[in-house]
Order: C-alpha cells, then sequence, then structure tokens
C-alpha cells in the first residue's frame, strides 16, 4: 500500500472526509456497502412492521384492525419493500464491502457511478412509500401488480411506477458496476475459477438483473400508458391481453427470485468451509450449477400463471423445465452437506445461521418443486401453500443468509467481535419462530384458504393464531440483532485480521477493522 | 460408523413418513388438500401425495446425512478435517439420480394433467363471469342466470368491528346467496370470463380452478360424483372485497336437478309477469330495502349514510332527492371512474324500480316518488342508444350475452 | 482481462450523483404530478429535468477533464468500455420488453380473440366478440379509436431506413478517420451522420403528423397503433439521444480531444449508434414489413 503511483499522491492514505459530505459524496466502496446495509436494515424494520399488520389482522377471524383495503396495500408494500428495499440492496452492500477485497482491487471499477446506485435508493424509496400517504392509498393490486386491477388505482398509481423506473436505475448501474468490477479490477493471477462462490455468484446475479430489470420497466411502462395515454396493452377490447402482462412480468419475475437468493448461495459457501476448517467440496460445479440455474430462470416463468388458460403444450413445458432447477439447485445442497462430510467444525452465530439456511431453504425449495406440478398447482396456486413456499426461501432463506453474512463479516467491518451468546440467542429465539410463523401456512394453504384476504373461514383460525404469534416472536428477534450490531459497532473483543480460524481468501488478510483503502498496490495471488 | 449412519438415515426417513400422515389422518380438513368428489381431484389429490412423500424422503435423506456429520464431525468431539474437496462420480451421481427422480415425477403429473385438459363430451355448459365482487352464472342450454354473492348475514358479520360473533356460522365466509346448482355424473363444461378485473373461480373439492379474464373465455371442466355442497373462493386478488367472493356449488342427483330447472324456469316467468304489472308504493319499498340489503349497503352503509370520502350518502343525497331521470342514469349505468357500477344488467326491472323508490323514500328522503318496473323499462328503451355507445376499458365488450 | 491494479483511478469525492439524484426525483414526482393534474406537476417535472441535464454536463464535464488530463489509464478505460457495452444490452432488453408484447398480441391474444387456438378461443369469440374476425394490424375486437389505416412502409419508413443505414456508413467512415488520426474527416463524416440522424428524426416526426392527421392512427388505436407509437417512439427518443451524443463527441472532436488510440467517447456513442440502428431494423420488419 505505500507504492502508490505518483499522479495520486496527495489522495494517498487520505482518509474519509468529514462530516455528512462523507456520506453523500464517497466514492469508497466500503462506505457505500455500509449505507446499502444500513439502508436495508431500516427497510427491513418497515416491511416488517407492515408484515405485522397483516399479521395482526389475521390473528383471529373477522376485521378487526384495517380495512380491507389498506391490507391489500400493505401485503403489496410489504413484497415491494422487502424484495426492493431489504434484500437487493443489502446484497448489493455486501458486494460492495466484499467483492472488492476477495478480488484484491482498490475499489469498485466505476465509484462515482456506485456512489449514485446507492443514493437513488432513498430518494426511490420516498417516492414509493409518499403513496401510501396519498389520498388514494398505496398500491394494493399485489407486488405482481397484475391489470386490469392495477389500473383501477387512483392516483399512486403513477408515482408506483415511476419509483420501480427509479429503483430500476439504481439496481442497472449497481450491476453493471459490478460486472465491471468482477472482470476488470481482479488482482493479477486472480484468474476466473479462483474466485470466490460469493463473486461468482453475484456475476450471474448482475446479468439477471441487466437482462430482467429493462424488461419490467418496460412492463410497467405499458401500465402506466394504458391507465394514463390510452393504449390498449393490457384490454381484451383493444386486442390486447390483461395476460400478456403476465408473461412479461414474471420474465423478469421469476428470474427476479434467483437474484434474491444467488447470493445468498455465495455467502453459504462461504462460511461453511471456514466453520467446516476443509474446502468447498465441488468449487467447480458449484459455479456451473449458479449459471445452469440462471439459464433455466429464463425458461420456466410460466409456472406461475398455469390456471391463467395457457395451451396444454405451454403448461408441460414450463412443468418440466421448472423441475429441472432442482437438480442443479440440489447439487449446491449435496455439495454443502460434502462439505461438512469430515469436517471439523464449529458453530459460531454464522454457522448456526447458514446450517439453519440449507435446512429450511431446502423444504422451501421441496415445496417449490411441489409447486411446479402443474396438475397439482392448480390447486396449490393463489393459496397460503405458495406463501408458505417463498417465505421459507426468503425469510429462512435469503434473510438468513443475511444475518450470517453479517455476522460472519462484521468482524472485519468493525474490527470487534460481536456478542457470541446474544448471536446465538438470536438465532435460536428466530429459527423457532421462523417455523412457527410459516409452517403453519402450508397446512392452512393446502386446507384451501387462499392468499391476499383479510378474513377466512373459521376452520383456518388456530393456524393462523400460531403463524401471528410466531410473526411478533420473530419480529421482536430482530431487536436482538440490531442491538448485537450496536455493541458490536461500539466495541468488544478486538477481531484478529483472520477472524475465524478457518478463514480462507484476501479479506481475512488485511487488518480488522479494514481499512479504508485496501489493495491500492495489487496483493499476490498464490 | 457407516452402519450407524444407514440407522440414522432409516429413522430419520421414517419418521419423516409416519409423522405426516398421523398429522394428516387427524386434522384433514385443516392441513391437508381435500380428496374431493371428481375422478381429477382425486387425481390430483393423489398426486399431490406422492409428491409430497418424495420429498419428505429427499428431505429427510439430505437432513439425516448432515445431521450424522454434524454430530460426528465436531471439532468439540475431536474431528480432523479431512482435505477432499472433489469426486467427479458422486457429482454425476448426485446429478442423474435427482433427474431420475424428477422423472419419476413428471410421468405421473403430465397423466394428469393431459386428463384435465380433455374437454371433450360435455354434456352441459355453465358460463362464468366474475364480477367485483360476486359471481355471475348462465346456463347456456338452460336459459338460466342469476348472480351469486356472499351470503348478507355472512356480509354483515364481517364489517370492521360489526362485533356479531362468527361462531354461529358454520361456515363463516363461504355461504352465498344463490348457489351454483349442478347435476351428479354429467360431464360440464365451464366458460369462464370477468366483466372487469380478473378473478378465478375455484372449487377444491372439483379440483377446478381457472383464471376469469376480462374479455378472454378460459375453459375447464368437472364430472361430480356426489351429492354435496361444496364450497371455494374466489382466487385471484380483485380489488377491496376478494376475501369475501366465495363460490359455492349444490351438487344434485339428475332428478332433483331437474326440478330445480323447472323451479328456476317458473320463477323466472313469474318474474317477468312482475316487470309487467303494477306495483304498489309499499310493495316497492319493502321489496327495495331487500334489494338494498344486498346489493348497496355494503358501500352505502345500512343507514344509507355512506363512507364520507369513499361513498356518498344516500340520506340527503341531491340525487336521491332530485331528477328521477339522474337517479335511474346512476343506478343503471353507474358513475365513469367510480366503484359506482352499473346495475342495469344485475338487476331486472322490478328490483331496480323497487330499490330507487326505496332510496328516494328512506333514510329521511321524503321525495314520495313511486317507481314502476315499468318506467324502469321505458328509460331502458329511450337510453339504448347510449347503452350501446358506452366504451371505455372495462367496459366494452358484451360480458352477460343476454339481457 | 486484469491488469495491474496500481494506478487504477479512483475519484475522491462525488457530487454530482446525489445532484442527479435529487434531479431525477424531481423530474418523477413532477411527472407523477402532471399525470394526475395537480397543480405544479408540470413545473416541478421541468425543473428535475432541468437539473438532470445540468448534472450530465457537470458529470461528463469533470470525466472529459480528467480524461483530457491523462488521469485515465488503459484499465480505467476497459472498465468504460464494459459498461458501456452492458448499458447498451439492458436497453436492448428494454425493448425486447415492447416486442415481445407485439409479438405476443400477434400470435397469441390477436388470434385468440378471433377464434382461433386450443381451450377457450371458440368460445371467447362467439360468445363475448361473435363477429370479430381477427386480422393484423388490428384495433382490436372493439375497434377503438375508430377507423384507422395501418402506416405502410413504403415511402417515409422505407426513406428512414435508408438514411439510418447510410448514417452507419458514415459513422464508420468516422471511426477509421479518428483511427488514423484524421480529426478534419472524423469531423466532416460525423457532421454527416448527426445530419442524418437529425433528418431520420424530422421524417420520424412527419410521419406521426401523417398518422394523426390523415390515417386516423393514434397511440388509442387499439393494439396496432400501442405497438406502433411505443415501439417507434421510444426508438425515435433513442435516436435523439444517440444523436445529441455523437454531436457531442463531434464538438470534442473539434476540439482534438482524441487520439488515434484514445478516443473511447467517440466508440461508446458509435456502438450506441448502431445499437439504434439495429433496432430500427428489427423495427421496419416487424412493424412496418411483416
Ligand atoms: C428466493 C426466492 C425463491 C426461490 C429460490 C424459489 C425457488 C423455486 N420456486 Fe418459487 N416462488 C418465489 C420465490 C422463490 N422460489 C416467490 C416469491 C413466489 C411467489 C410469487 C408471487 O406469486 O407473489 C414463488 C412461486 C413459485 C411458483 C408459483 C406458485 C403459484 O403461484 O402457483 C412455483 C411453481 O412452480 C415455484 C417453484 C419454485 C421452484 C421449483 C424452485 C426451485 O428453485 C427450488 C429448488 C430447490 C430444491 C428442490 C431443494 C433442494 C434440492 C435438493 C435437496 C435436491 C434433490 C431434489 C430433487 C431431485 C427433487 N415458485
Ligand atoms: C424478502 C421478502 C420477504 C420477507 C423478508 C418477508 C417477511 C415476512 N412476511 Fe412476507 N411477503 C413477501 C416477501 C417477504 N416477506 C412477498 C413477495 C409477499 C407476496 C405479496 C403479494 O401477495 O403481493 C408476501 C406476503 C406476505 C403475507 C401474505 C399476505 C397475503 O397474501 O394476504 C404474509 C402473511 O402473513 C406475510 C408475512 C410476513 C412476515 C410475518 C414476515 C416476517 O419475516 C417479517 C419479520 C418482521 C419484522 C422484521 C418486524 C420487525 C418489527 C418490529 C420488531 C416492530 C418494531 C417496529 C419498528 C421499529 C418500526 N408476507
Ligand atoms: C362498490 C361500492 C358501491 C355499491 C355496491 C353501490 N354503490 Fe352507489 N355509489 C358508489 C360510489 C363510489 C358513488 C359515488 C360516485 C361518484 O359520484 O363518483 C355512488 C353513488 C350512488 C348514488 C348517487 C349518490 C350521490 O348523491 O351522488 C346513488 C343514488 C347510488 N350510488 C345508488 C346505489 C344503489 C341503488 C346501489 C345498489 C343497487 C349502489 N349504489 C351500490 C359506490 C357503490
Ligand atoms: Cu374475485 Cu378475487
Ligand atoms: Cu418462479
Amino acid at each position: 500500500m505505500s507504492t502508490a503511483e505518483a499522479h495520486h499522491d496527495d489522495h494517498d492514505h487520505h482518509g474519509p472526509a468529514p462530516g455528512f459530505k462523507r456520506w453523500l459524496y464517497t466514492t469508497n466502496h466500503k462506505d457505500i456497502g455500509t449505507m446499502y446495509l444500513l439502508f436495508s436494515l431500516i427497510m427491513f424494520f418497515v416491511g416488517g412492521a407492515m408484515a405485522l399488520v397483516i399479521r395482526a389482522e389475521l390473528w383471529t377471524p373477522g376485521l378487526q384492525i384495517v380495512d380491507p383495503m389498506f391490507f391489500n396495500s400493505m401485503t403489496t408494500m410489504h413484497a415491494i419493500v422487502m424484495i426492493f428495499g431489504v434484500v437487493m440492496p443489502a446484497f448489493v452492500g455486501l458486494a460492495n464491502w466484499m467483492i472488492p477485497m476477495m478480488l484484491g482491487a482498490p475499489d469498485m471499477a466505476l465509484p462515482r457511478l456506485n456512489n449514485w446506485s446507492f443514493w437513488i435508493m432513498p430518494f426511490a424509496f420516498t417516492v414509493m412509500l409518499s403513496t401510501l400517504f396519498m389520498d388514494s392509498g398505496g398500491p394494493a393490486g399485489g407486488w405482481t401488480m397484475y391489470p386490469p386491477l392495477t389500473l383501477q388505482m387512483g392516483d399512486s398509481f403513477a408515482f408506483v411506477v415511476f419509483a420501480i423506473h427509479f429503483l430500476g436505475i439504481s439496481s442497472v448501474m449497481g450491476s453493471i458496476n459490478i460486472v465491471a468490477t468482477i472482470f476488470n479490477m481482479r488482482a493479477p493471477g486472480m484468474t476466473m475459477m479462483k474466485m470466490p462462490l460469493f463473486v461468482w455468484t453475484w456475476l450471474i446475479t448482475a446479468y439477471l438483473l441487466i437482462a430482467t430489470i429493462p424488461v419490467f420497466a418496460g412492463a410497467v411502462t405499458m401500465l402506466l400508458t394504458d391507465r394514463y395515454f390510452g393504449t390498449s396493452f393490457f384490454s381484451a377490447a383493444g386486442g390486447g391481453d390483461p395476460v400478456m402482462y403476465q408473461h412479461i412480468f414474471w420474465f423478469f419475475g421469476h428470474p427476479e427470485v434467483y437474484i434474491l437468493i444467488l447470493p445468498a448461495f455465495g455467502i453459504i459457501s462461504s462460511i461453511i468451509p471456514t466453520f467446516a476448517r476443509k474446502p468447498l467440496f465441488g468449487y467447480d460445479s458449484m459455479v456451473y450449477a449458479t449459471a445452469s440455474i440462471a439459464f433455466l430462470s429464463f425458461i420456466v416463468w410460466a409456472h406461475h400463471m398455469f390456471t391463467t388458460g395457457m395451451p396444454l403444450a405451454a403448461e408441460l413445458f414450463f412443468m418440466f423445465s421448472t423441475m429441472m432447477i432442482s437438480v442443479p439447485t440440489g447439487v449446491k445442497v449435496f455439495n454443502w452437506v460434502a462439505t461438512m462430510w469430515r469436517g471439523s467444525m464449529t458453530f459460531e452465530t454464522p454457522m448456526l445461521f447458514a446450517v439453519g439456511f440449507v435446512v429450511m431453504f431446502t423444504i422451501g425449495g421441496l415445496s417449490g418443486l411441489m409447486l411446479a406440478i402443474t396438475p397439482a398447482d392448480i390447486q396449490y396456486h393463489d393459496t397460503y401453500f405458495v406463501v408458505a413456499h417463498f417465505h421459507y426461501v426468503l425469510v429462512p432463506g435469503a434473510i438468513f443468509s443475511l444475518m450470517a453474512a453479517t455476522y460472519y463479516w462484521m468482524p472485519k467491518w468493525t474490527g470487534n467481535m460481536y456478542d457470541e451468546k446474544l448471536g446465538k440467542i438470536h438465532f435460536w429465539v428466530s429459527t423457532i419462530f421462523v417455523n412457527l410463523l410459516f409452517f403453519p401456512m402450508h397446512f392452512v394453504g393446502l386446507a384451501g384458504m387462499p392468499r391476499r384476504i383479510p378474513d377466512y373461514s373459521l376452520q383456518f383460525a388456530d393456524w393462523n393464531a400460531i403463524a401471528s404469534i410466531g410473526a411478533f416472536g420473530f419480529g421482536f428477534a430482530q431487536l436482538i440483532f440490531v442491538w448485537v450490531i450496536i455493541k458490536c459497532y461500539r466495541g468488544g473483543e478486538k477481531a484478529t485480521d483472520q477472524v475465524w480460524e478457518g478463514a480462507d481468501g484476501l479479506e481475512w488478510t488485511v487488518a480488522s477493522p479494514a481499512p479504508y483503502h485496501t489493495f491500492e498496490t495489487a496483493p499476490e495471488i498464490k | 460408523m457407516r452402519r450407524s449412519l444407514l440407522r440414522a438415515v432409516m429413522a430419520v426417513v421414517a419418521c419423516s413418513l409416519v409423522l405426516p400422515s398421523l398429522a394428516l389422518a387427524g386434522y384433514g380438513d385443516t392441513i391437508d388438500m381435500t380428496t374431493g368428489v371428481t375422478e381429477i381431484s382425486r387425481s390430483v389429490h393423489s398426486l399431490h401425495r406422492t409428491i409430497f412423500y418424495i420429498c419428505c424422503i429427499i428431505g429427510a435423506g439430505v437432513f439425516a446425512v448432515m445431521f450424522y456429520s454434524i454430530f460426528a464431525h465436531r471439532k468439540s468431539r475431536g474431528a480432523k478435517p479431512a482435505t477432499f474437496h472433489e469426486s467427479t462420480t458422486v457429482e454425476i451421481i448426485w446429478t442423474i439420480v435427482p433427474f431420475a427422480i424428477l422423472i419419476g415425477m413428471a410421468w405421473p403429473a403430465a397423466k394428469v394433467l393431459i386428463k384435465m385438459e380433455d374437454f371433450s363430451g360435455s354434456e352441459m355448459t355453465v358460463k362464468i363471469t366474475g364480477y367485483q365482487w360476486r359471481w355471475h352464472y348462465d346456463y347456456l342450454d338452460e336459459d338460466i342466470q342469476f348472480y351469486s354473492q356472499l351470503d348478507a348475514a355472512h356480509n354483515a358479520a364481517r364489517q370492521r368491528d360489526s362485533g356479531v360473533e362468527l361462531e354461529q356460522f358454520e361456515h363463516y365466509l363461504k355461504e352465498v346467496d344463490n348457489a351454483l346448482v349442478l347435476p351428479v355424473g354429467k360431464k360440464i363444461r365451464f366458460l369462464h370470463t370477468a366483466a372487469d378485473v380478473i378473478h378465478a373461480w375455484w372449487v377444491p373439492a372439483l379440483a377446478v380452478k381457472k383464471d376469469a379474464i376480462p374479455g378472454f373465455i378460459n375453459e375447464n371442466w368437472a364430472k361430480i360424483d356426489e351429492p354435496g355442497i361444496y364450497r371455494g373462493k374466489c382466487a385471484e386478488l380483485c380489488g377491496r372485497d376478494h376475501g369475501f367472493m366465495p363460490v359455492v356449488v349444490r351438487a344434485l342427483p339428475q332428478d332433483e336437478y331437474d326440478a330445480w330447472v323447472a323451479d328456476k324456469k317458473a320463477e323466472a316467468t313469474t318474474a317477468k309477469l312482475d316487470a309487467q304489472r303494477e306495483w304498489s308504493h309499499k310493495e316497492l319499498v319493502a321489496t327495495g330495502e331487500g334489494v338494498y340489503q344486498r346489493n348497496c349497503v355494503g358501500c352505502h352503509q345500512a343507514e344509507g349514510q355512506g363512507i364520507p370520502g369513499m361513498f356518498p350518502a344516500i340520506a340527503g343525497s341531491d340525487v336521491a332527492n332530485g331528477s328521477l331521470e339522474k337517479h335511474l342514469e346512476t343506478v343503471l349505468h353507474g358513475v365513469g371512474d367510480s366503484p359506482m357500477q352499473a346495475y342495469s344488467t344485475r338487476l331486472n326491472d322490478s328490483e331496480l324500480a323497487a330499490v330507487i323508490t326505496f332510496q328516494r323514500n328512506a333514510f329521511g328522503n321524503t321525495t314520495g316518488d313511486t317507481i314502476q318496473p315499468s318506467d324502469v323499462r321505458s328509460y331502458r328503451n329511450g337510453q339504448m342508444q347510449s347503452l350501446a355507445t358506452d366504451t371505455g376499458y372495462f367496459s366494452n365488450f358484451n360480458v352477460t350475452g343476454a339481457n | 482481462m486484469s491488469a495491474a491494479t496500481s494506478g487504477y483511478y479512483i475519484p475522491h469525492e462525488a457530487k454530482w450523483p446525489i445532484v442527479g439524484s435529487i434531479g431525477l426525483f424531481l423530474f418523477f414526482y413532477g411527472f407523477g404530478m402532471f399525470l394526475n393534474d395537480q397543480t405544479g406537476g408540470g413545473t416541478v417535472t421541468l425543473i428535475g429535468a432541468a437539473i438532470v441535464v445540468v448534472m450530465i454536463f457537470g458529470w461528463f464535464g469533470l470525466v472529459i477533464k480528467e480524461s483530457e488530463a491523462g488521469t485515465y489509464n488503459s484499465q480505467v478505460d476497459t472498465s468504460f468500455r464494459m459498461s458501456m457495452m452492458w448499458f447498451i444490452f439492458s436497453e436492448v432488453m428494454f425493448f425486447a420488453a415492447f416486442f415481445g408484447a407485439l409479438f405476443y398480441a400477434r400470435t397469441f391474444s390477436g388470434p385468440w380473440l378471433g377464434g382461433d387456438g386450443a381451450g377457450g378461443a371458440a368460445a371467447t369469440n362467439a360468445v363475448l366478440w361473435s363477429g370479430h374476425d381477427y386480422v393484423w394490424p388490428s384495433d382490436g375486437p372493439a375497434q377503438l379509436g375508430g377507423d384507422y389505416q395501418a402506416m405502410g412502409w413504403f415511402g417515409l419508413p422505407l426513406i428512414n431506413t435508408l438514411l439510418l443505414l447510410t448514417s452507419g456508413v458514415t459513422c464508420t467512415i468516422a471511426h477509421h478517420a479518428i483511427k488514423d488520426g484524421n480529426h478534419k474527416k472524423m469531423v466532416r463524416w460525423l457532421a454527416a451522420t448527426v445530419a442524418l440522424g437529425t433528418i431520420f428524426v424530422g421524417l420520424q416526426a412527419l410521419e406521426y403528423y401523417e398518422a394523426y392527421a390523415h390515417l386516423n392512427l393514434k397511440l388509442t388505436s387499439g393494439i396496432y397503433g400501442s405497438t406502433f407509437f411505443m415501439l417507434t417512439g421510444f426508438h425515435g427518443f433513442h435516436v435523439t439521444m444517440g444523436a445529441i451524443m455523437l454531436a457531442v463527441v463531434m464538438f470534442r472532436g473539434m476540439k482534438k480531444h482524441f487520439s488515434a488510440e484514445n478516443h473511447f467517447a467517440f466508440e461508446a456513442a458509435a456502438w450506441y449508434w448502431h445499437f439504434v440502428d439495429v433496432v430500427w431494423l428489427g423495427l421496419f420488419i416487424f412493424v412496418y414489413l411483416l
């Protein structure tokens, strides 16, 4: 780090700018990563609070707390916040923090653009969330925004569409930056097949984003013109088709769900080898599996549309292609288990969350496989069985991976060890309650409870009450998480450079906390 | 070590099969899919069970190996890490074996699907149109048609903070005013469409769920084996009252069904006659109150007070106290892009006359007007022109066919 | 592709992004207000747009200055290239959504409404839209917007195709010129390219005028009008952007900003131009010809 080039000598060893300018103007990947992570933590509570409104209303049959319209806008906004405001930015935050360090790069390829990608988020969500306070209420047509229902929305509709465009700009720019960083900023000797899996999964995720976000932008643009400019993309009267929207949406929407899980696979693939003290089993096949999942994700979209009246041949095609995704995903699960096999395992908090991830993601994946079976899906579709499926892959899946990542890398970020005991409590409380929360949803779903309803028949009362208890338990358990983070930031046992006995990779060779600038001179890769 | 692993795996697999089965046996109607009453629904159910068990076995197998490893290969037990990190052989095995399992699942699934999509040989057709938030049933071969919506008592009970004891309803939110009546043993073809937004007509016991898409017709079918009452729900988010859009099917033996058809036709004849005759003011108000309770109360509220900012009051309303023309126009054709829909096809002339008379003479409105079915009819005739040119995103197709 | 990382320019403070965010925020919020007829919407939109324009000038001005000062090494150049490439790819996917809508309407929903297809197509036609025959171009069974005439391919569209194809050639000649270090020639051919692009946009506007004034072909003319105007409209917008980029490059060329080896800005604009060109070919074939 001392052999800097002449022309930026004056900037060298230059720390962060003082005050708020540091955050507003920063081009430092670590600062930007931190902002992304904090933003998504805050949004997690916003989206979670909405979920708690939902669960409070569903605690017992009958309408007690909210108007049905508000309920619908809570489910819609909950999903939008959780997906676009929590999981995606959190993964981008981790990418910002870790990818340059993992590759031995001085920073992201386009630091100014990086700043912009982040600083769009708060503005875009201001637009999005402001709709909740408009006379016509927030979006209430589900996060999938199917027309014609969505077009019945009041004035706030235009703002929702623009907020999506706005967020899309951020995602695409962020992804382009990541692609450029991975291809162009690797230290000499860091070949593609030496990159940590987190980098690989992000590379592929970035492609999914670049390819699908613009399609989503196109879809909502057509909604906008149908609503305000008299086009008839989605109106039969004019020769269009409401189902056409669904095809375009899910062409984005299905890859989107893998956008929400591939980086998680990368995180888990980093953590398990560390705590098993054994190299990752089947690195190459992990890379190929990720690529296959991404490829397949483009040809399965209509499995969300089995009841829309597609021709038999299309239904068969989408059933088979969807089922195929289980194979590469299975390879990943098997590789993780094989990595643990005959390792020398310890179970610090990151490992606990990683093991929890593997188990509960697999449960969610298996229910996904059941959903792929068309004749059965016709019964499952739009019931709580689907809700159970996707929360298993998203909450003890994506969210758990984020928590695992936080515990795993927090000592590197802050220089302090987190409180291990609190971390373990956080894990166990979360795991117990998250299952209380989502497991019963399988039952009520199979028994016939539709999703997106504010009130339900009495036969579902018991399981819903349990789910609501689970929701509040899980929600409040997250306050422990916040407390652990604050505590760790404030101080604690000093972390070593390597932090974890079994940790391997460039990020563990620099000091803890990682200095403001790392790898201004490229490291040697063995 | 190998042996104990094997035993652990077997034990977990056994549990994973036994436990769900026990659970399923005891709690049938709150935790699992119904077997249903059609051949298709039984096939779907057994397919569901098959794939469920396969998934349980896979899950149990994976978890057993993992937990064994967690137990046996932990540092605190002195495990030393191995160094292997690759084996092409096992990689190939665990790619091929899952693939084979998938084929095993896809085969029966495809068979059921092909059976479901075989529309041939249907013996009668019912056209089902979704409205916000009611269903319209049209027996295409019988000239019978009617609307079906959440039962009024349930509707009152489900209002926020209604204070009504819900336990009194055996089928809370799954009761309608007019059930769809169908014969058993006949292959019935359903045509699904919608008038406003997408709905989905779903009856679990028939394994029938199909999206009702405005401007398009989707098909599916059922052949019911047993007489009985089968309940379902709208399964596609369709706005505010999506949760309150139940489906009830009453399956009758053929002879009872025929009797029902005859009754229904007689009823229609009476209604026709009713529409011809002169009604008394009292009769109109009384009938109108019923119509109001069934159709309008959800928005304009029991005392006609409306919900300020959302639904205008009828009490003291300019329309209900002003020109009759305007009142007819509002109720028959609805109001532009507002939730106030056109009732011209949903209510018959007698009902329209009654509800309008009622609104003009209730909630403190005292116009004293009496509107006869014949008034509605002549209004309609005068208005045919405007009906025909009524255009807009949602209303551009001829949704109810007849009328 | 990885090179030594030392010497990679990392700017230390970036003021423009936050300006851009505020600009876009006002633009979007204002536009939302405008669409809902709220007072002040138009003004807010314009203020937002103005801020965005200022941001673009400021930001690119800064980058140009740095580039002229020799701040960027070849690795930075590679980052720029990759970003431009993938940005263009994202634009391709944006157009793909609209092309997808066109194909879907023509091959699925149109025929279905006309009674062709498995499942409920026959019933759809018989029960809901009796008498409707599907033929493309279609304004749907309700014939929204009234009688109209489709836009033929002969005439303006054909001329526009030739214009754009020629502009692709002139652009390439300009590129060869700068590779030979010949600034004058480059500027001349770029000027030709920009001129062709501008004429294209002008003719496109004329075509729209024709459509509205004489053919009764409008955005509201059912699915044909929707796809026609949205596809050609977004394309026209992209041509405008591309022409502006090329014009900027041309002015920079006059100031001798480029060298035979170092002219990324030129290439970026040229790539963009070719992308716009290719999209037009797709449009010409699928919107006009077939
Ligand atoms: C992170 C997000 C995520 C992930 C990873 C997945 C993964 C999968 N999903 Fe899911 N899904 C969603 C998020 C996700 N899904 C969401 C949000 C919705 C609802 C959207 C909405 O309507 O609002 C949804 C809905 C949804 C549907 C539509 C349901 C409906 O509306 O009717 C279907 C149908 O096929 C489906 C299938 C699958 C499949 C097959 C997988 C597969 O990828 C799973 C693969 C994994 C495994 C199978 C487990 C591990 C494998 C092994 C242990 C190997 C051995 C196994 C075998 C050989 C069988 N999903
Ligand atoms: C990543 C995505 C994600 C995540 C993390 C979650 C997390 C949760 N989700 Fe959600 N959900 C979706 C994605 C997600 N969900 C999607 C896509 C839908 C479909 C929407 C649609 O139909 O369109 C959905 C729908 C959905 C429904 C169905 C609604 C319906 O169909 O009617 C329900 C019902 O229970 C639900 C519940 C929950 C709960 C309880 C959590 C919990 O995990 C949340 C945990 C809670 C907290 C974290 C709260 C913390 C707050 C406090 C402790 C209080 C303090 C408060 C403050 C400080 C402000 N979600
Ligand atoms: C889904 C909600 C809803 C239902 C059900 C409903 N209305 Fe309305 N109604 C409205 C709304 C909203 C308006 C206001 C329309 C406007 O002016 O924008 C309205 C307006 C009216 C008015 C005019 C009131 C005024 O002073 O402007 C009358 C009269 C009326 N409705 C009668 C009826 C009758 C009769 C029924 C039942 C047969 C009925 N409505 C059912 C929502 C509803
Ligand atoms: Cu109708 Cu939901
Ligand atoms: Cu999917």
